[in-house]
């Protein structure tokens, strides 16, 4: 986070991630919410229905029996025209799969909250990112937030890319179990007034349908259309391609939307697509996403007072992914080590690293490339751990072998 | 089917180019629920228990009417009726 001169007096709450997303849901005239409790999670879904049954916000909430129940009544609301919202993690995404794709698939605006936790099994409830990484190619625009500020101020911003007419994709933003969901930080919190003129009410877009003319794309009664109906050859690829042009569009509107909001809040993340820092005239540098990125920097700061050149960069929006820019900001970078918590099984290498390879193949110059996995199931990551990941960078720099291009950090043999 | 169209000229989100409610389905129908006013106590348990949303209540005339546009004769409201006020009539080929 990069502090731009204040134009609106905040207030500064002690929330976690969880209790930050809560309030920014409650602040963002959201219309519906379905959600079903799941560690980490939890706190999202307490807190909500917390200010439901104190009656501060006028949000219809359902309590469902499923995650599965929770997306579905979510297209159900969007479809209508509602503004919905839910959050979920771990084996919780994981049963809404099916309808994760059925919501990008009928453009509604969805925004969901993802506290990134392991997935079974074995069962475990901490941090790494196999849930979202699952979904990775579900046409969801995806964030990753670094903190409970960034968490709060993402929700805000989710909502005018979602439902921006040139988009009409669903948005997941990322947090860390525990690491950001459940950590207490101090959190600038903006108006209530300011959050909901920067937000407004959801527009619903026109849509032309040749029997009607221009109609609201939402489900009227009066003007009946049909959604979801079977899509086969002679169709479907051309709706396909409506998703990836929509995809493609994001962008520019994201970048937009982050720069609107720096305005008023006085707070940036890099670009809103992709944070550097110190890369510039960096030798190594780490590439990751997630909390792990103040960790990183820390070490980062560590290694140049010892004379090595380290940046740090973080990638925030993973879909649309800014090949464009990681391109250009790693002109120059002699090592890159990328960081990945979730596992390669079978690929060759985490999907952060694969995805980093594929961006850099057409370059001119490219930087020699590792792929680091670690923090599986909550392991740890630390400023230590970073350090030995540098002194290796620092090997490969020197050898100019990145063998093996595959490592497992923080792995007892 | 006329031409196909490409994906900067359809409708997002696999909206069809005219609504369901254009698609006569009620042609499906094999067998035809015929409803006798007489016998009918209008207790409304076809409208609850119609899949297809086709039996309505009209206030004005004060009977259950059934729509033989959207009707694909499941005979599922002759079944439930308790006053056997419904019976399914073979369509005429």
């Amino acid at each position: 986070m990069t502090a731009i001169t204040k134009k609106v007096e905040q207030k500064l709450l002690g929330l976690n991630g969880d209790e930050a997303v809560a309030r920014a849901i409650k602040q963002c005239n959201v219309d519906f919410v379905a959600a079903f409790p799941i560690t980490p999670q939890t706190i999202i879904v307490e807190r909500f229905s917390e200010y439901v049954a104190n009656g501060e916000v006028d949000t219809a909430f359902v309590c469902v029996e499923s995650e599965h129940s929770a997306l579905s009544a979510c297209v159900g609301a969007a479809a209508v025209g509602a503004r919905a919202f839910t959050a979920t993690a771990s084996q919780g995404l994981a049963l809404m799969h099916e309808i994760v794709y059925i919501a990008s698939s009928l453009r509604l605006p969805i925004v969901m909250a993802i506290v990134n936790r392991a997935l079974s099994g074995p069962i475990n409830i901490h941090c790494d990112h196999h849930d979202s990484m699952a979904e990775r190619d579900a046409c969801w625009i995806q964030f990753y937030c670094e903190d409970a500020q960034e968490a709060y101020d993402t929700t805000i911003q989710a909502f005018r890319i979602a439902e921006h007419p040139d988009i009409l994709l669903p948005v997941m933003y990322m947090m860390d179990a525990f690491l950001i969901s459940h950590t207490m930080q101090n959190v600038w919190v903006l108006p209530d007034e300011v959050v909901k003129e920067f937000v407004g009410y959801r527009k619903i877009p026109e849509v032309e349908i040749p029997f009607y003319g221009k109609v609201p794309f939402a489900m009227r009664p009066n003007v009946p259309l049909t959604l979801g109906p079977l899509d086969l050859f002679d169709y479907y690829y051309e709706h396909k391609m409506q998703q990836q042009a929509a995809m493609e569009r994001a962008p520019d509107i994201i970048k937009k939307v982050h720069d609107e909001y720096a305005e008023i809040s006085g707070r940036r993340y890099g670009d809103g697509m992709i944070v550097p820092y110190k890369v510039e005239d960096a030798d190594i540098v780490l590439m990751c996403i997630g909390s792990t990125a103040g960790t990183a920097r820390v070490a980062a700061d560590l290694a140049r007072q010892e004379g090595v050149k380290v940046g740090v960069l973080r990638i925030r929006s993973y879909r649309p992914f800014p090949a464009h820019q990681v391109r250009e900001l790693l002109k120059g970078v002699k090592v890159v080590g990328v960081l990945d918590r979730c596992g390669p099984y079978g690929a060759i290498g985490g999907p952060l690293y694969v995805e980093t390879c594929a961006t850099l193949y057409h370059a001119k110059e490219r930087p020699l490339l590792v792929d680091f996995i670690y923090g599986l199931g909550g392991r740890d990551m630390s400023v230590q751990d970073l350090r030995g990941i540098i002194a290796e960078l620092v090997d490969v720099m020197r050898t100019e072998s990145p063998e093996p291009t595959l490592r497992f950090r923080g792995v007892r043999e | 089917m006329s031409e196909l169209k490409g994906w900067k000229e359809i409708p997002i989100a696999g909206i069809p180019f005219k609504p369901g409610t254009e698609y006569k389905t009620g042609s499906w129908r094999t067998f035809k629920p015929v409803l006798d006013d007489s016998k009918c106590v209008r207790c409304l348990l076809c409208f609850v228990y119609c899949p297809e949303g086709c039996i309505t209540w009209n206030e004005t005339e004060n009977r259950v009417v059934i729509d033989y546009d959207f009707c694909k004769g499941c005979g599922i409201c002759a079944a439930e009726c308790p006053r056997q006020a419904i019976e399914m009539v073979l369509e005429a080929a």
